[in-house]
């Protein structure tokens, strides 16, 4: 799953719903299309909530990883 | 018999555009003068504008006060204005608790819970769904009832008063309508 290179880092640690989806949606048009963002949250909602905003918007979720109270989400641009 | 395939096609797509629903945009009334209510309608708001949604948003009846702003004042006011500013809440930061407001304790122990478990407040809502275009109105009707005026409402870009036609007009192009 390693196929992609992350161009910029996003700390939204301690935001809480809607947050983390409000400033995805404002920082994905920051980087080029094909490129991946990551995401650093602590909201277990985004782990759902990150998969139906990027499938609406259609974009990508082309990673996530959970460690303990960090989750890491990898946001591809597709469009 | 022929059928003029490209008329077919303009002829549907024309029937679709102008169908109820086909926009991707969302229209909102908050009547509500509740706390509560009033954060989940903001997070609806903002969340759908960060979907891609147009919002549209209409503050009507007890909705209303919470578009107003605690520092403006007007004069001009009846008794009766007066007495509807004085008894309503001045302003979105003013509203309280549905439930367990138990005389503001429960609203400042929750609006203190909001801070420590880092939940937006109404303030920074306020200001992401001006940055996400999110579209308010306020409705005249109401405002002209309990005596209220544009002059002492908020500074949000693109603010303007209207009637129930403007929101049906919205609503009937909406994918999405909700009443809170």
């Amino acid at each position: 799953m390693a196929d992609y290179a992350v161009v910029k880092t996003l700390d939204y640690k301690g935001l809480a719903c809607p947050m983390p989806v409000v400033k995805i949606s404002q920082q994905i048009g920051t980087v080029a299309i094909g490129e991946v963002i990551e995401v650093y949250t602590t909201d277990p909602g985004s782990l759902s909530d990150f998969p139906a905003w990027a499938k609406t918007m259609g974009h990508a979720i082309v990673e996530t990883k959970q460690e303990p109270g960090l989750i890491k989400i990898y946001v591809k641009r597709q469009k | 018999m022929s059928v003029d395939v490209d008329k077919a096609i303009a002829e549907l797509k024309l029937k679709v555009e102008g169908m109820p629903g086909a926009e991707n945009k969302l229209t909102m009334i908050v009547m509500s003068g509740d706390l509560d209510k009033h954060l989940a309608a903001m997070i609806i708001a903002t969340g759908a504008a960060a979907m891609g949604m147009k919002v549209v948003m209409f503050f009507t009846y007890w909705g209303t006060p919470a578009l107003r702003a605690p520092q403006k004042k007007v004069g001009g006011k009846n008794f009766m204005g007066k007495m509807f500013a004085m008894m309503l809440p001045k302003g979105r930061n003013k509203l309280k608790l549905s439930q367990m407001h138990m005389a503001g304790m429960g609203t400042a122990m929750m609006k203190g819970l909001m801070k420590k478990k880092n939940v937006a407040g109404l303030d920074e809502m306020y200001d992401v769904a001006a940055q996400l275009a999110v579209k308010i109105y306020a409705c005249q009707m109401s405002m002209d009832l309990m005596g209220f005026k544009k002059e002492e409402l908020i500074d949000y870009p693109g603010l303007e008063v209207c009637g129930v036609a403007t929101m049906l007009a919205h609503a009937k192009e909406s994918a999405i309508q909700f009443f809170i």
